[in-house]
């Protein structure tokens, strides 16, 4: 079964919802990221994601399914947009279904933050004054953008 | 010894290089090497401590040696989310 989906399109979040909840689920916490119109200072018109398929969608499982390990959760997903994006426009969903809200909200916030630092995905972002740049983050978390 | 490999580049290593991938063959003892010698061919500015390597979609080791027919991806700092 696949945990992880990479979308090069738009995509439900209602439906993919509607797959994590049953009789026993007593709680669901999910994480949506948005395209902002901002970023370190500099006014963002739009962006790009790249992503290296093959490992991103092993590595993307791979972090799913530590999940369901660590936490007392019942089921997790993850679906993260590749292309290009406009402001506005989803970039990133979790969802995570357990029998009660503690595990589901630490879930779905270690999801995000393993997502953000293992999945091969790379964001190219345009700005205002018509330059564009690949983000590229320093490690442990000393990029601005966190 | 030397192996035929195809290396991907990815967002700004893709940039620089002007190509998404390359087939050649390399004598490089291992993949640390092999990219020190590409960041000099095409002057790269990600530094090997900024970069995971990949060998056949899958993580790998910077002291695996080059395997001939494989495919090798240099991983510059992930920005998704």
């Amino acid at each position: 079964m696949n945990r992880f989906a990479l979308s090069e399109t738009p995509f439900d979040v209602a439906a993919l919802r509607a797959q994590l909840l049953d009789a026993r689920v007593g709680g669901y916490a999910s994480f949506e990221g948005w395209v902002r119109d901002h970023n370190a200072g500099r006014e963002v018109t739009g962006l790009r994601y790249e992503a290296y398929v093959t490992l991103a969608e092993v590595e993307g499982e791979r972090v799913l399914a530590e999940a369901c390990e660590r936490f007392a959760i019942l089921d997790a997903r993850c679906v993260h947009r590749t292309g290009d994006l406009a402001i506005g426009e989803l970039a990133v969903w979790v969802g995570v279904a357990a029998a009660h809200r503690d595990a589901a909200f630490a879930a779905c916030r270690w999801i995000i933050d393993e997502v953000k630092q293992r999945v091969p995905i790379w964001k190219h972002e345009r700005y205002a004054q018509g330059d564009a740049d690949w983000l590229h983050p320093a490690p442990k978390g000393d990029d601005p953008a966190d | 010894m030397s192996a035929r490999v195809t290396v991907l580049y990815f967002a700004s290593l893709r940039d620089v290089a002007e190509i998404d991938h390359e087939t050649f063959e390399t004598s490089a003892p291992d993949l640390r090497v092999l990219y020190l010698e590409l960041r000099a061919r095409y002057g790269f500015p990600l530094s090997v401590d900024r970069l995971r390597v990949a060998v056949d979609g899958e993580f790998a080791r910077w002291e695996d040696a080059p395997r001939d027919g494989s495919e090798i991806a240099f991983i510059p700092p992930v920005s998704g989310g």
